[in-house]
């Protein structure tokens, strides 16, 4: 079953310039999903997530139409055929 | 899967002894190229757009031209990046060179100091960053690692962040005594190693911390920035957040040494590359306004070691002057007479090219600067830096004649 993630545009240069990555995995959870794509394309997992494995405090991860922040986290259950989008939170400066 | 460089608009080509002015901002890096005369200058960047830029370097050891520049994105987090073409391309690898181990619980917040290692190790380069630590490559910028002993300091729990964040943004090396090392945090103070990095004690007996209970604690102050002269490296100058000091003795002991400044509370210092007397400084009013006294942007300057300052006014605004200078946007480079350069966060960047006499506006409407530096490119086959001799230049020389 592939996972699909939406990769925005400052990333695609590490994704091959994708926006749009599909993965035949089978992931429990959030995290177990962006490991995969990390063993992929680690220069995106690697500016979503930071040295300890948190999401960054910029960053917002949706499982389809929600967003992880305000549920379980990297602890989202992955159902099956799903899109995983990484968006910039709107901030800066 | 390796990354190409990225390409960046806008380049500017440069030439043997042409100046380069490595400007950082919030909103990207730029060069500014001169020739020897630095009369005109050239802009290239934004580089690294959107992306606030607090520490650059240029390494120009080994036959190097190579350009270290720190971006940090407020999505996607700090890294390092390299360019050895004067900013047509920029390496990024996929993994940021600098990263906290596990074993820490620390995530990189910012890259605050990138500092070359003496002419004798072309290869080693250190870095500070947020939250406080050093980082240490020797290999010339490919792998790095956490200074341990510092990390591990008893003290370093302690240590409370300064309005920039936690940040280690001083690194001084040694060339007389290799394996001793100077860093400076805020808000921590002045740490010294004498064993190449693996035992560190804090060196701020003399410093003042009016802002905490104990005013003379063996750390906690907040120091801004410290500098010394390579050929002199057991003297150090310092700016405090509040208080200007002087050591001769490797920091076993500061006395202050504000002597006519109109604010001793201010971020920059710089010194001069041959006369280990003299040292720039922008003085600002009080920690709570923090910009220019009386509203006259004056960098001072002081010839003897810190025992008088002068101001140094013609050509600076000197009528309603709101502006602030950080604490690394203020450089001088290596030629005679100096030049002096210092960028602000109203986005003005200013040089002078007889020492800090007089004063021309080199860019304004620039993004808020964080950070200038100075330096003079050699030809590949003369680019190995010496320390410079403790001697005054020419300049020096017809001055101090002058007032003989």
């Amino acid at each position: 079953m592939p996972v699909h993630f939406f990769v925005p545009g400052p990333l695609r240069d590490f994704a091959e310039g994708r926006s749009r990555v599909d993965l035949e995995i089978s992931p429990r959870t959030l995290a177990e999903a962006l490991d995969a794509l990390g063993a992929k394309y680690p220069g995106v997992a690697r500016r979503v997530l930071d040295e300890r494995g948190e999401v960054r405090p910029h960053v917002n991860l949706f499982v389809g139409p929600e967003c992880v922040r305000f549920g379980e986290g990297l602890a989202t259950p992955i159902p099956d055929d799903c899109e995983i989008a990484i968006l910039p939170a709107v901030s800066g400066g | 899967m390796p990354k190409p460089p990225a390409v960046s608009p806008n380049p500017v080509t440069i030439r043997d002894r042409d100046i380069v002015l490595l400007v950082g901002t919030i909103k990207g890096a730029f060069l500014f190229r001169s020739d020897h005369a630095r009369r005109k200058w050239e802009v290239g960047g934004p580089y690294f757009a959107g992306r606030s830029v607090y520490a650059m370097a240029y390494d120009g050891r080994a036959g190097r031209h190579r350009i270290w520049a720190a971006p940090k994105s407020l999505h996607w987090g700090a890294e390092l990046c390299a360019s050895d073409d004067f900013g047509r391309t920029w390496s990024r690898p996929e993994v940021p060179r600098i990263a906290f181990p596990e074993s820490s619980g620390a995530s990189l917040a910012n890259i605050w100091q990138i500092e070359a290692g003496g002419d004798d190790e072309p290869d080693r380069l250190l870095c500070g960053v947020e939250p406080s630590a050093l980082f240490e490559s020797r290999d010339a910028g490919d792998s790095w690692s956490l200074n341990e002993g510092l990390w591990n300091h008893p003290h370093r729990p302690k240590w409370m962040p300064g309005g920039g964040g936690l940040c280690l943004h001083t690194i001084l090396t040694n060339p007389v005594r290799p394996e001793r090392l100077f860093i400076a945090t805020s808000t921590g103070g002045v740490y010294r190693t004498d064993d190449g990095g693996r035992t560190w004690e804090a060196r701020n007996r003399g410093i003042h911390a009016y802002f905490l209970k104990e005013k003379d604690p063996e750390f906690g102050q907040c120091v801004h920035k410290v500098v010394r002269h390579p050929a002199k490296p057991d003297r150090l100058f310092l700016q405090h957040h509040f208080g200007l000091y002087r050591s001769d003795d490797g920091g076993d002991s500061w006395r202050e040494r504000k002597n006519g400044v109109p604010s001793d509370f201010g971020f920059a210092m710089a010194i001069h590359p041959r006369d280990p007397e003299t040292v720039y400084i922008v003085p600002l009013q009080s920690d709570e306004f923090r910009c220019p006294p009386e509203g006259k942007l004056r960098v001072y300057r002081t010839r003897d070691g810190a025992r008088s300052w002068k101001p140094l006014a013609r050509g600076l605004p000197q009528k309603d002057c709101y502006d602030t200078i950080l604490r690394d946007a203020l450089s001088v480079d290596r030629e005679d007479p100096a030049g002096v350069y210092f960028g602000t966060r109203d986005g003005r960047l200013y040089a002078s090219r007889d020492e800090g006499e007089s004063w021309s506006l080199v860019a304004e409407d620039l993004p808020a600067v964080t950070f200038v530096r100075a330096a003079t490119v050699r030809a590949r086959a003369k680019a190995r830096a010496r320390v410079p001799a403790a001697k005054p230049g020419g300049a020096e020389r017809r001055r101090r004649k002058k007032a003989a």
